[in-house]
């Protein structure tokens, strides 16, 4: 059965529909492919119970003529900082040590109800903080596109075990989230599509919160056209996020027309950054020129503030970590070393349940939050915010989306980049100024680098026109003929 | 030096985090280092520029100040590392 796992969505779908196989094959081809992957540490908690009821059942209503939902039957991976009901949620740390959520998410229940099934819960850096998925207290997860020379890649972060397991057909397809490119970047890393939708286009209603005014779920496959399928079943107003947008959910997969003519698509030229490798540069120019063989009109635009993007990010996503953190006490849930008195369990809970990374960031974020340092560094970074977002209307005043690099860099060798942080945020700099304005970014892989690991561009959209980028990604990455399959 | 020893010294105890005395050089140098950087936006002229709190512009909606949920306190406590009858249990705070 391992053609099974070979398909897209859509084939595995149309699949199904015709009675090729049925929804218990294809969760068992990909439960022995989760299994047969192992050497990746892709998952965390593997499901393959949970997954073989659920296919039962979506082969029972199959077989019932019941009203069946756009992902009814296929086998999907969660990132484990989503909270499932009755299954362990990690968050990647120590600290939830055997919290077992008795609630579900938003977006895992909506993608339950379109009939999708859970293989498991995917690896991550801790709380979602990191761009190589090493911080996680469950060990890296490695790139199925190495070993290279003898070294084992990382496969980006945070959301690098969903991107592994995409690239290595050991789902069909995954969910991420992105606060400042964990969908994107870990996506480009690995060769497959990601997508992180407008901020309040998924509900963030059960998902682990990291910094609550960048965090964003999204889908993650190994075609446009599947991520489309996803992102119509994860997205749709939620009462229970506040900032989730009351919006109707488009039909995104009846936006792939294939048809970019006329649409405009800016090349910001803030993002050609000093030392950017050649084999980057090459890739974006590529990237513009078929979208302009495809009818596109590629037009030069600037977005100035962008170099302050990085800095800025950092400075409000340590600042909303530091306080969505709070809550890990050892009291309610998860681990607790004992203390003489409350304080010092506090104090013990947090410094042993924590990682190295994000006690770095809860404690700079308890700094700039700081009486006397609130204004010279919170404060003054949410006005560069806002200066970055004002930089992307004025642009989309002109132009339908924008290209740009995903990162400086592809996959890097596991162990890099570990002892120096700024080092590590700089795999950012593409992706978070989209992050901070709140706007609609994919990752498309459209080639790969000298060492023939995959490279991916980034498509940004206006707020809510995740069908633009859709459409456009959806003829990049058909122009570029691009497998986002591993090497075999 | 923005931050030294006795900075981390006091942010940890802000964040109650324990941070061993033998690591507090170390931890303040690198953390420094980090605000160092972010430093650079210094450089941006930030006058008359309003703070951004949310990206979503939307109005926040309103809902009836109601009880929709709970009454299941076995499950809210189902997690607690530790648990007398109804409550969560904590080391002793008042004598």
């Amino acid at each position: 059965m391992s053609g099974l796992t070979d398909l897209t969505i859509a084939e595995a779908r149309d699949g199904l529909a015709k009675g090729d196989f049925s929804a218990v094959e294809l969760a068992r081809a990909h439960i022995a492919a989760m299994e047969a992957t192992r050497d990746l540490n892709a998952f965390i908690t593997e499901t393959p119970e949970r997954a073989l009821e659920m296919a039962e059942a979506s082969d029972a209503r199959r077989a019932r003529d019941q009203m069946l939902g756009p992902l009814d039957g296929i086998p999907v991976a969660v990132k484990d900082l989503f909270c499932t009901e009755g299954v362990a949620t990690t968050a990647g740390s120590h600290i939830l040590e055997g919290f077992v959520p008795p609630y579900e998410s938003t977006v895992t229940a909506n993608l339950w109800a379109a009939g999708a099934v859970m293989l498991g819960k995917t690896n991550l850096d801790e709380f979602g903080m990191g761009s190589a998925t090493v911080t996680s207290h469950f060990g890296p997860t490695k790139n199925p596109w190495g070993p290279k020379d003898g070294k084992d890649l990382v496969p980006g972060g945070s959301s690098g075990g969903s991107a592994a397991a995409v690239a290595a057909h050991a789902c069909l397809g995954a969910i991420g989230t992105d606060t400042g490119g964990s969908i994107r970047q870990p996506a480009s890393f690995c060769g497959v599509v990601g997508l992180k939708p407008t901020y309040g286009r998924c509900s963030r209603w059960g998902i682990v919160a990291f910094a609550s005014s960048l965090d964003q779920a999204g889908p993650m496959t190994r075609t446009v056209k599947d991520a489309a399928i996803m992102l119509g079943a994860m997205a749709g107003h939620d009462p229970k996020d506040s900032t989730s947008a009351p919006m109707p959910v488009p039909d995104y997969e009846a936006a792939l027309t294939g048809d970019i003519r006329g649409m405009k698509v800016g090349i910001p030229k803030e993002y050609r950054v000093d030392g950017m490798p050649g084999e980057i540069e090459r890739q974006w120019e590529k990237g513009a020129a078929l979208l302009r063989e495809a009818g596109a009109e590629i037009v030069d635009v600037s977005l100035p503030h962008t170099k302050y993007a990085l800095p800025a990010y950092y400075i409000i996503a340590m600042a909303e970590a530091s306080s969505n953190l709070a809550r890990y006490d050892g009291v309610r849930y998860g681990f607790r070393v004992p203390g003489a008195s409350l304080d010092e369990m506090y104090e013990n809970t947090r410094s042993q349940g924590f990682g190295l990374e994000v006690k770095r960031r809860i404690l700079l974020g308890t700094y700039v939050l700081s009486a006397g340092y609130y204004d010279a560094y919170y404060l003054r970074a949410q006005k560069v915010r806002k200066l970055v977002a004002d930089d992307f209307r004025k642009a989309f005043d002109h132009v339908d989306a924008l290209l740009t690099p995903v990162s400086p860099t592809p996959a890097f060798p596991l162990g890099e980049r570990m002892e120096d942080p700024i080092a590590m945020y700089l795999n950012d700099v593409f992706t978070v100024p989209a992050s901070l304005a709140g706007l609609p970014a994919g990752s498309v892989p459209v080639g790969y680098s000298g060492d023939l690991l995959p490279l991916g561009l980034q498509l940004i959209g206006k707020p809510f026109q995740e069908k633009s980028i859709l459409r456009i990604a959806d003829v990049l990455m058909s122009a570029a003929a691009q497998s986002a399959l591993p090497l075999e | 030096m923005a931050i030294d020893k006795t900075t981390v010294r006091t942010i940890a105890s802000l964040a109650r985090i324990r941070v061993p005395e033998d690591e507090l050089d170390h931890l303040a140098r690198e953390l420094d280092n980090i605000i160092g950087w972010v430093e650079q936006l210094n450089e941006v002229d930030t006058d008359g520029v309003e703070p951004m709190t949310s990206v979503a512009d939307l109005t926040l909606p309103r809902r009836d100040d109601d009880v929709t949920d709970g009454d299941y306190p076995d499950r809210v406590l189902a997690n607690a590392p530790d648990r007398e009858g109804g409550f969560y249990a904590v080391p002793k705070v008042v004598e």
